[in-house]
């Protein structure tokens, strides 16, 4: 019998209110080191919040966040820059600098956080662009390419530092079924390549079970479910009932509409 | 009523101490932050070249209006070779720094604040920090040392086309002679006179160019609105406090600066 894992992070108790509406109301999640993570939940369930939360992007009002064994304090700058050193984040707007080229959007995090001299930075920003192929598009401002590549240069700068996991907000959000099969199969591909840990959050059932190794679902500020992708989807709990066949509650009513049973 | 002015006090003192936090954490950032000099260049190109047409065409409006007013003022007492004094320290003393810095912030300050304000919406100064990249070293820090530098270079062309504006509408349309005008000129302007007009350009400078940088930087913070509202709200805000922030320093500098 092999022991487990320890965790890549843990989370314990996260509480966030925005104006005394509870959004994280104590969330506790424990993410396998090298796996594939995704808090599933519907839009406005705080998911973005909770990925922000563990970022310290927002400040959680209370709760414990442990990156490899480190406590994450809120003044303990020192184990925060290391958390930011060692973690990517993918934000659903993709967050890239416009007055800056794809190339030089990647290599912002090297200028500014390593003493790497300019000619190997480049390098490594090169490969990141090649890696997610696009590294045709090195001189192009983010303006000037499509939504679907506007993602991959987000991911190329978000694991160019070559971190120990990363961070995915919405990374589908605004993208058609092909698109978002293509972000969740590169999400796979690169985690296998790069060996990081990918927590991601998003409300597309179908992709998310494909490829995570473990689920979870956020609903009421809390975890409803926590499991392999096969539980979620035979569980029957309620609430996850409820959010996975929720395509499945929309065909009946359609088709109740069509026989007129709902007139 | 009394708990309205309350909450109105605490609320200015909390934004005080708030800006006062903002200004001290982008004063230690330089040290933070790499290849800042490229930084410090674009944003001097943001303040000085681009805003040059703006002081040159105002710059020389200023002279021709002073040079005319000046001119029938002074020609009722005959004094009208006098007229390069009062040109010369209008300009120096008050006009430069201050008609140049309420120029610069109408448009770099604003420029910077709708950059700043866009960039919190795109969540692009999150990115940063989630980068481990310090914001304030990154966005703000090479913009406050390129006001230092440029707001007093601006005030110094404005004060020199100001002086050749006089000249224009002083000697070649209302017939002062030019070696008068000229003299008079560099008899008025002291050493004293040119330091002071730098060290209010630099105030003014380090100053609106926080206040702007503050506004864009929290513009989620400071409005009740969101997104495009929120940038266009942070923009008003950052160039009407701005501009009575140039006003209010320059009196308080005048007034120790004041001599007969």
């Amino acid at each position: 019998m092999t022991a487990k894992p320890p965790p890549a992070l843990k989370i314990e108790g996260l509480k966030k209110s925005f104006h005394g509406r509870p959004v994280l109301d104590g969330v506790d999640l424990s993410i396998p080191k090298g796996s594939i993570f995704t808090v599933l939940g519907p839009s406005g369930a705080g998911k973005s919040v909770f990925l922000k939360c563990i970022a310290h992007v927002i400040v959680p009002d209370a709760g414990r966040v442990e990156f490899e064994g480190r406590v994450l304090e809120t003044h303990d700058r020192a184990s925060r820059a290391d958390f930011r050193r060692r973690c990517g984040f993918l934000f659903q707007g993709n967050a890239l600098f416009d007055s800056l080229t794809a190339l030089e959007n990647v290599a912002l995090p090297l200028e500014q956080t390593t003493n790497l001299p300019a000619a190997a930075i480049r390098e490594r920003a090169r490969e990141a662009l090649r890696q997610l192929d696009i590294a045709d598009f090195e001189s192009h401002h983010p303006a000037q390419l499509s939504g679907g590549m506007q993602k991959r240069l987000a991911l190329a700068r978000a694991i160019v530092t070559h971190p120990d996991i990363v961070l995915f907000d919405e990374p589908t959000a605004g993208l058609d079924p092909l698109r978002r099969n293509a972000v969740f199969a590169m999400i796979a591909k690169y985690r296998r390549r790069l060996d990081f840990t990918a927590l991601v959050v998003t409300h597309d059932v179908p992709e998310a079970l494909a490829t995570s190794d473990r689920v979870a679902l956020l609903g009421q500020g809390r975890i409803a479910f926590e499991g392999a992708p096969v539980e979620f989807a035979s569980s029957n709990d309620a609430s996850v009932a409820a959010f996975r066949d929720s395509t499945a509650a929309l065909r009946e009513t359609l088709r109740s509409l069509e026989t007129g049973e709902a007139l | 009523m009394i708990s309205h002015v309350g909450r109105t006090f605490l609320g200015l003192v909390e934004g005080l101490g708030h800006f006062a936090v903002f200004c001290a954490g982008a004063a230690l950032s330089p040290w933070k932050t790499r290849k800042l000099g490229s930084r410090i260049l674009r944003a001097v190109h943001e303040q000085g070249a681009v805003c040059l047409p703006v002081i040159v065409v105002v710059g020389v409006f200023t002279g021709l209006v002073l040079g005319l007013q000046g001119y029938h003022v002074l020609s009722r007492f005959g004094s009208e070779g006098l007229l390069g004094t009062l040109v010369s320290l209008s300009l120096v003393r008050e006009m430069a720094p201050v008609l140049a810095a309420l120029m610069l912030v109408g448009q770099a300050g604003s420029a910077l604040a709708a950059e700043l304000g866009i960039q919190r919406n795109s969540e692009q100064i999150a990115a940063l920090d989630t980068m481990g990249v310090n914001s304030l070293g990154y966005l703000v820090a090479p913009r406050l040392i390129a006001s230092v530098l440029i707001f007093p270079a601006q005030a110094a062309l404005f004060t020199v086309v100001g002086l050749w504006g006089g000249a224009l509408s002083g000697s070649l349309l209302l017939g002062v002679d030019s070696s008068v005008y000229w003299a008079a000129v560099e008899r008025a302007v002291e050493y004293r006179d040119l330091w002071e007009c730098f060290l209010k350009a630099a105030v003014f400078g380090l100053g609106t160019i926080s206040i702007c940088a503050y506004m864009g930087f929290h513009a989620d913070r400071h409005s009740s609105a969101a997104g495009a509202r929120a940038v266009s709200a942070c923009t008003t805000r950052a160039v009407v406090l701005s501009s009575i922030a140039v006003l209010v320093a320059d009196y308080v500098l005048s007034s120790f600066f004041i001599r007969p």
